[in-house]
């Protein structure tokens, strides 16, 4: 697997929308996922108040982290779990690692979890001889294919069934050469078939988790697959992988937050499984880990708290900003060369990696709004980009030719003379050029914008003398335009 | 809504840099909607850019200095009308941010801000106004800029008005809520992204099979225009404004000139 790189995001971009099979896939994600969120928002009246009241339980937990966070330790190690607070990604691999070891583990199934791919687990285990498997179908297929999940919820939308199928074929050599693989049904029945056996003799589940139930100690975690729940139950050993702002106060929170988080993910007014999981097997317990260990990420978030992108902390990772982005839906997931993407990704990534690596995201958006207006949790994700924006700005991260422009714009419009003079100058060059025409289809220093449009030619004129043409005494003149002040 | 208190007596135009630059006409033809609504109109000579392009570039003194400027020329007035929900939205929503810990520039933001209109939501909102009285033969699509329809909450006031043109027959957009791809500097900073945005919003726009394309935003305007012409389409574009005020006869946006 190639690793992730968001500073080629202009690069990736223009290949991602030269990708036809690409293209194609992403179409069923901007109809699906918005008409699916679009109908279950419709169906459920109270749902801004559930969104007031999802935000308000982050909220509160984002304001009390500390105190949550010894709550759930508590209530964790009272059942028999054991807790490990890991700063960053490094010393979560080594403690899974470790963990893993200890159980003397070879097979690793996971259920699907952001943060292990956020600490890059897979090919670390890989490294230290253990074998990972994936089993949420979207995972296994990105696993398979070599390739990094291209969307937080939908892992392998990025790709149509027929590479599926090839990927299928090319895995599972042991299996018929003539076989069917046609149907989404004959795919999901190949996948589950190859995934059974895994399930039961893995030595060791990994699982992230949606929630982490201060109360209870319980881990939360949605799924439509099922897979969630084999992964945690059928081996001996189970870790949670969770990053600290899951935490929420009481079960209550959790079924408000979980109200909102289907139905702004897949529209689903709860996921076809929503289990919880705490502590090892008790006496008398049928089921459940003999070992039960979760290991709580920070990895940058702590240093969120209090400052101003605190915000991005009342995350859910529901997907709707992603689901509803216009840049995402033209470029997909990869573009961003990140494993968070879309907008909560463009906020994410340059403060849990670095600024200067991911510089170009907090500006591939057009600043359209959709998100914070789908976003469950209110989070204003235009206005935590265009504070990271500022910090691209401050640290000369953007491209000198968009700095000096931007300085002799501020410096033209605080001379409206100077100002309107360019404008008119601007406006009678483009006029020679192509009034005919009415449009122009180049420019010099236009090219970003003729590449695709013609430039329309300007009416030329100016607006604001014509329409004054008043005298010093601020009286305008008759007929041409204002009535003076 | 209701039109709250007594109507504002002295309104000033803040044209935009679109306008001044590309298309006076939508200026003049909002000064005549607003001296139909029996108001009387001020053109602030000193007016220029709202700060928006510094401000979404990353550029927060440049848009505080700016911003400063516009603050000082509208602030007398009763009401300031913008023919753009964008730079309407830059003034209502993001100016009193620009100085919320400035203890001299704070309440001046905040109180322009709460008296700044987009145009059409002026006329219908604050005025009353629910009709022109003009005639234009023709189908027209409406293009929802992102911030009337986010920021401004600007959505069925155009369509009231354009309801009354006589003639003309209202046409929607298939996903009209998805962005047209300008986004400011974004269109040149992230030229392929824009163009595969406009692309389908023009290709939406044709779908509806309609004689002309309107919005109320100068820069979708350009944009989505630029699309049509490149795509080869004659298809009419112009500001709402200019429709509302009856002046049809001036080419549209990137038509030829006789």
């Amino acid at each position: 697997m190639t690793p992730l790189s968001s500073g080629g995001f202009p690069a990736n971009a223009r290949d991602a929308l030269a990708d036809e099979k690409l293209q194609a896939a992403l179409v069923n994600v901007r109809t699906i996922f918005r008409g699916n969120r679009t109908r279950a928002v419709a169906a459920t009246p109270e749902f801004e108040a559930l969104r007031d009241a999802g935000a308000a339980v982050k909220r509160h937990v984002v304001e009390n982290l500390d105190a949550y966070l010894e709550r759930f330790i508590a209530a964790a190690e009272a059942r028999g779990g054991v807790v490990h607070l890991c700063a960053d990604a490094a010393s979560a691999r080594e403690t899974i690692a470790a963990i893993c070891r200890g159980e003397g583990a070879k097979l690793v199934t996971k259920g699907k979890s952001m943060v292990t791919e956020e600490i890059g687990l897979n090919p670390y285990l890989e490294s230290q001889g253990f074998t990972p498997v994936e089993t949420d179908l979207g995972e296994y297929i990105v696993q398979l294919r070599g390739e990094p999940p291209s969307h937080i919820i939908a892992p392998a939308c990025h790709v149509k069934k027929e590479q599926v199928a090839e990927t299928f074929r090319a895995a599972h050599p042991h299996r018929p050469a003539e076989r069917d693989l046609s149907t989404h049904e004959a795919l999901l029945a190949e996948a589950r078939a190859e995934l059974r056996a895994r399930f039961l003799s893995a030595d060791v589940g990994i699982t992230g988790a949606n929630l982490l139930i201060a109360e209870t100690g319980d881990a939360v975690l949605v799924t439509n697959e099922g897979n969630g729940d084999l992964t945690q139950s059928l081996p001996r050993c189970h870790i949670v992988v969770a990053s600290i702002e899951k935490l929420v106060p009481t079960l209550e929170d959790a079924a408000t937050v979980l109200r909102v988080l289907g139905r702004s993910a897949t529209g689903q007014a709860a996921s076809s499984y929503t289990t919880l999981s705490g502590g090892v097997a008790q006496p008398g317990e049928r089921g459940g880990p003999a070992a039960c260990h979760v290991v709580i990420l920070d990895n940058g978030r702590s240093a969120m708290l209090g400052g101003k992108y605190e915000e991005m902390l009342r995350c859910i990772r529901c997907g709707a900003c992603i689901n509803h982005c216009p840049i995402f839906a033209a470029v997909g997931g990869h573009a961003y060369g990140a494993v968070y993407v879309g907008p909560m990704g463009s906020v994410l990534t340059p403060l849990l990696q670095s600024l200067e690596e991911a510089r170009h995201l907090p500006h591939a958006c057009t600043m359209c709004g959709r998100c914070a207006e789908v976003c469950p949790m209110k989070i204003p994700l235009p206005d935590l980009l265009r504070r990271l924006r500022e910090e691209t700005h401050a640290a000369a991260l953007t491209s000198a030719r968009s700095r000096m422009g931007l300085r002799l714009w501020t410096f033209l419009a605080q001379h409206p003379s100077l100002y309107r003079g360019a404008g008119r100058l601007a406006a009678a060059a483009l006029r020679l050029a192509g009034r005919r025409a009415g449009a122009l289809r180049r420019w010099p220093l236009a090219g970003g914008w003729t590449r695709f449009r013609d430039l329309p030619v300007p009416q030329g004129g100016g607006f604001v003398a014509r329409a004054y043409r008043g005298d010093r005494t601020g009286r305008a003149a008759e007929g041409d335009g204002a009535d003076g002040q | 809504m209701t039109a709250p208190s007594p109507l504002p007596r002295r309104v000033a135009l803040f044209a935009t840099c679109l306008v001044e630059t590309f298309r006076p006409a939508v200026g003049f033809a909002a000064i005549k909607l607003l001296r139909d609504a029996g108001l009387t109109v001020a053109v602030p000579p000193g007016q220029t850019c709202c700060g928006q392009p510094s401000f979404n570039s990353g550029d927060r003194e440049g848009a505080k200095r700016l911003a400063k400027r516009v603050i000082a020329e509208f602030e007398d007035y009763d009401a300031v009308v913008v023919p753009s929900g964008s730079c309407a939205g830059m003034i209502r929503e993001h100016y009193p941010a620009l100085f919320a810990d400035d203890a001299q520039w704070g309440p001046r933001a905040a109180r322009l801000s709460a008296k700044t209109h987009e145009l059409t939501a002026f006329l219908v909102d604050i005025c009353g106004i629910e009709t022109v009285e003009v005639e234009r033969s023709a189908s027209a699509a409406y293009h929802d800029s992102c911030s009337a329809r986010r920021e401004m909450k600007v959505l069925s006031q155009p369509r009231k008005l354009l309801a009354s043109v006589d003639g003309l027959e209202l046409r929607e957009i298939d996903e009209p809520e998805e962005c047209c791809g300008f986004g400011g500097t974004f269109c040149v900073k992230n030229p392929e992204i824009s163009g595969h945005m406009v692309e389908e919003k023009a290709k939406a726009a044709l779908a509806t099979g309609a004689d002309m394309l309107l919005a109320g935003d100068m820069g979708c305007l350009l944009n989505i225009a630029g699309r049509l012409r490149r795509m080869g389409s004659a298809m009419e574009v112009r500001h709402v404004a200019e429709v509302l005020a009856g002046d049809t006869q001036t080419p549209g946006i990137a038509e030829p000139e006789e």
